[in-house]
């Protein structure tokens, strides 16, 4: 189907399953019990999952192909939001208008940016990119401050021109009045699912995204992306300019992150110059890391567990941690928690630092290796069953359990 | 390898998948039942305590954070009650809010907007906030009250001195408890006269973000009407931490005053280059250089150490005030937490009673009940003296006080003493003021 053999169309055909059905997968937890606090199926969250997986899997066309580290993707992103958020101010709120202007734009800049950063390789690209968006940064914070508003970030007034502005139409992010941060709730017993316009909205796209992204993969093109990280300079020897191909994938990869910049601002209509500092490209290639470089689902699954922790263990505090730990003695309990508050709450960057050194150091090929390593031993493991079911070979256990 | 077989039965067949998913959204949606975002059901309210964790403003975070515990077990009834004995509405009875226990969640707003709205956001559609409160950070404030407007939530600001937070971004469902920038200016400015001359040269170095620029707006009309001449005034960016090079050029004109408008890690960093450079020992035109820092704080001062000696600032409450209001507060922080507190845990502290109130004379959540209830409403015995929350723009009316670093202080939290307290009618101004014109309040949204 569309183009893609039967494993990949199985494989694509998960994938949406898994996605549509996001808002049940991640309640698990009755609203009642005290895990309630993990339970991670709220739009604003399920919104963030959809976007950092389309940024992720953009970033993960130029690092993951091509070898290609850029320091500098934030940049697109921040592109992506103004666009969108200028659309919202000049024309409505309808978010057709801002989306493919965010990807166009975050394309050209991809261009100009790519052009001049893929005349070097290596950690010399890798610096170039992180100066270029490091510059943008510094014009959206304090130089272009009347068109980004600086440090406060893009917002939407009420004196706003809005040509385009019904008298009827939402005042808030839509597509043709499906209103983004609508939901519809369905209690179901003790759990509640949210089904989130917005959401779904972000996931249809992140599907979209997924697939073309799956078609880069086995194009041959992909296949010459995979060339010049294999050995670039075997491949000049060979009378083929790779550049055209390196910038082909920075420029794509650029818009993918301008998309989820603007898919940002169209769950939230507000543009901040953060977006575009330093240490959100390094997000990216955080995530990209850790879920697995240079395969389809480790960006998306990285994405996912670097977001989780962003918003669910930072929210753990010490309060929360005496409900946990009430039932053991007193001075037992203010151990426990003295240790146990330096991971949670706003020790959470401890928590996936320590996460991303293990990943790195026992799971080189991220968590997607983790997952296949677990999938090999339970296959390896029914076969010695079956073999002798008195002799049970020790595992070694490792990091991922 | 290749196997690009785009087709037109396949195309119409993509299309048709692709149609179909963007039209599945619109299944799902219903309105719901309740009659305002986030209506409490059971026995219990959720507070969203949204302040910084991390990042520069972490302090007045930290400190902002115990004052809300303090300010939750006193609306439930635990502990001493603190100022819920002198504050004079007397609606609150130590049994929650409305009958149901307080309970609260925190975020970490990272003291960047989008961390702090997604904070916010998890707050409200997660765990069930009624009300958001907390920042240190204008910047922070400003989105967060624009996305509380949205919700259909109450915004009670926290550490926010920016004209724009009350000004042209200001919001239906946000209020503001803390002083700002315009009333710093209008109450320093007469005490700068009186004890530095009223031809004074000033040179402002000014945190380059909403707060900055208002400030120095602000001081700058302030002291130019008083007879001051501005020489220069220069934008230095936040996140900057060695301020030499925007210091040496002091040096080259004929200012004789060095206007700081930084705040938290900015300004004693500012201040300890300022005094490194000599510039307080330096004499212009036969007269000695001063600097001003329009606003203090008692952390800022704990981290300037001996250079914020002298120095004269504009600062919301301090701890060492004597009305009963104050001394209620300090004692039950200090029983809890074994030190005074800071400005910002004063103004959440008094942020959240306030809502509390404000709720139990509506008898309802309902934002739009509760913002009527805060509208125009005057009290006593919060620390203040006697405060007003204005209703053209929801900005709390209220004395202010001008201090100065204490020269022999007695002990680490001893650090200020107020030289003089402006009384509210000095600092008020009118709605269409120009520095807080071009804003629209809108109506108030219950979600």
């Amino acid at each position: 189907m569309l183009g893609l053999d039967k494993r990949d169309t199985k494989f694509l055909l998960i994938v949406i399953f898994l996605t549509l059905a996001t808002p049940i997968l991640l309640q698990p937890f009755p609203e009642s019990s005290t895990l309630a606090q993990f339970n991670a199926g709220y739009p604003d969250l399920m919104q963030r999952f959809a976007i950092f997986g389309i940024f992720a899997i953009g970033f993960n066309i130029l690092f993951g192909l091509t070898g290609y580290l850029s320091f500098g993707h934030a940049a697109f992103l921040g592109i992506g939001s103004y666009s969108v958020v200028w659309m919202y101010k000049l024309l409505d709120y309808n978010v057709i208008w801002g989306l493919p202007l965010a990807v166009i734009l975050s394309g050209l800049f991809a261009l100009v940016i790519g052009y001049v950063s893929l005349r070097r390789s290596g950690i010399y690209f890798s610096i170039l990119t992180l100066a270029f968006a490091q510059m943008s940064f510094n014009l959206a914070y304090s130089v272009l401050t009347p068109i980004t508003n600086g440090e406060t970030g893009l917002q939407v007034y009420t004196d706003d021109p809005q040509i385009l502005m019904g008298a009827t139409e939402p005042t808030s992010p839509h597509l043709f009045g499906i209103v983004m941060n609508q939901s519809a709730k369905i209690n179901l017993g003790d759990w509640v699912f949210t089904f989130n316009n917005g959401y779904y909205f972000c996931a249809i796209i992140a599907i979209i995204a997924f697939y073309i992204s799956l078609r880069i993969f086995r194009s041959p093109f992909g296949l010459m992306l995979r060339a010049i990280k294999s050995n670039q300079q075997r491949l000049n020897y060979t009378g083929l300019n790779a550049r055209p191909y390196t910038l082909a994938a920075f420029v794509i990869s650029g818009m993918y992150a301008g998309l989820a910049g603007g898919l940002m601002a169209s769950m939230d209509p507000l543009a901040g110059a953060e977006r575009m500092q330093w240490t959100a490209s390094g997000e990216v290639v955080l995530m990209t890391i850790l879920g697995g470089v240079g395969t389809m689902m480790g960006p998306v699954l990285g994405a996912g567990v670097i977001k989780y922790m962003e918003n669910i263990f930072s929210k753990i505090n010490e309060q929360v941690l005496h409900s946990w730990f009430g039932w053991l003695p007193d001075s037992l309990e203010g151990f426990v928690i003295f240790i146990a508050e330096h991971f949670v709450g706003s020790g959470w960057h401890m928590t996936s630092g320590v996460l991303f050194m293990l990943v790195v150091i026992f799971l080189p090929g991220g968590l997607v290796e983790g997952g296949q390593r677990i999938k090999a031993m339970f296959n390896n493991r029914g076969g010695d069953d079956a073999d002798d079911p008195e002799h049970h070979p020790k595992h070694a256990p490792h990091v991922a359990e | 390898m290749s196997n690009s077989n785009l087709t037109r039965r396949g195309l119409l067949k993509t299309g048709a998948v692709a149609g179909a998913g963007v039209a599945l959204p619109t299944i799902f949606t219903a309105s719901s039942a309740a009659a305002y975002t986030n209506e409490p059901t059971g026995g219990s309210v959720t507070l969203g305590f949204n302040v910084p964790q991390t990042g520069p403003y972490a302090d007045e975070g930290a400190d902002e954070l115990r004052a809300y515990q303090l300010a939750v077990e006193h609306l439930n009834g635990e502990g001493d009650g603190g100022m819920l004995n002198t504050f004079s509405s007397k609606a609150l009875k130590g049994n929650g809010i409305l009958g149901k226990k307080v309970e609260f969640v925190t975020g970490d707003t990272q003291t960047k907007s989008d961390a702090a709205r997604a904070s916010a956001k998890s707050m409200i559609e997660k765990d069930g906030a009624v009300m958001i409160t907390g920042g240190s950070s204008s910047g922070v404030a400003i989105a967060v009250q624009g996305l509380c407007q949205e919700a259909g939530v109450i915004f009670m600001a926290g550490l926010t001195h920016s004209n724009d937070t009350t000004g042209k971004d200001k919001k239906a469902n946000g209020f503001r408890h803390f002083f700002n920038a315009y009333m710093s200016g209008a109450a320093l400015a007469p005490v700068l006269a009186a004890r530095y001359g009223t031809d004074r040269n000033a040179y402002h170095l000014t945190a380059d973000y909403t707060w900055g620029w208002t400030q120095e707006a602000s001081i700058k009309a302030a002291t130019e009407s008083l007879g001051w001449n501005t020489v220069n005034t220069v934008k230095t960016p936040l996140a900057a931490t060695d301020f030499s090079s925007y210091i040496t050029p002091v040096l080259q004109t004929d200012a004789d005053v060095l206007v700081l408008n930084h705040y938290g890690g900015n300004m004693v960093n500012s201040l300890t280059n300022a005094v490194q450079f000599g510039l307080r020992e330096k004499q212009v035109n036969g007269r000695d250089f001063e600097i001003v820092v329009p606003l203090f704080s008692r952390l800022m001062a704990r981290g300037a150490g001996e250079n914020i000696k002298g120095i004269l600032g504009s600062t919301n409450w301090h701890w060492s005030l004597t009305d009963e209001g104050t001394q209620a507060f300090v004692k039950s922080f200090g029983t809890k937490y074994g030190f005074p507190p800071s400005q910002a845990a004063h103004t959440v502290y008094c942020q959240t009673l306030l809502y509390a109130d404000a709720c139990e004379r509506a008898g309802t959540f309902n934002p739009c009940g509760v913002g009527e209830a805060l509208e125009g409403f005057e009290f006593d015995g919060l620390g203040n003296g006697k405060t007003v929350y204005r209703a053209d723009d929801h900005q709390c009316f209220k004395d202010v006080l001008v201090v100065k670093g204490k020269d022999n202080p007695t002990s680490e939290f001893d650090l200020l003493e107020v030289v003089e307290v402006t009384p509210a009618a000095q600092v008020t101004y009118d709605p269409e003021h120009p520095m807080f014109a071009g804003g629209n309040l809108g109506t108030c949204n219950a979600g």
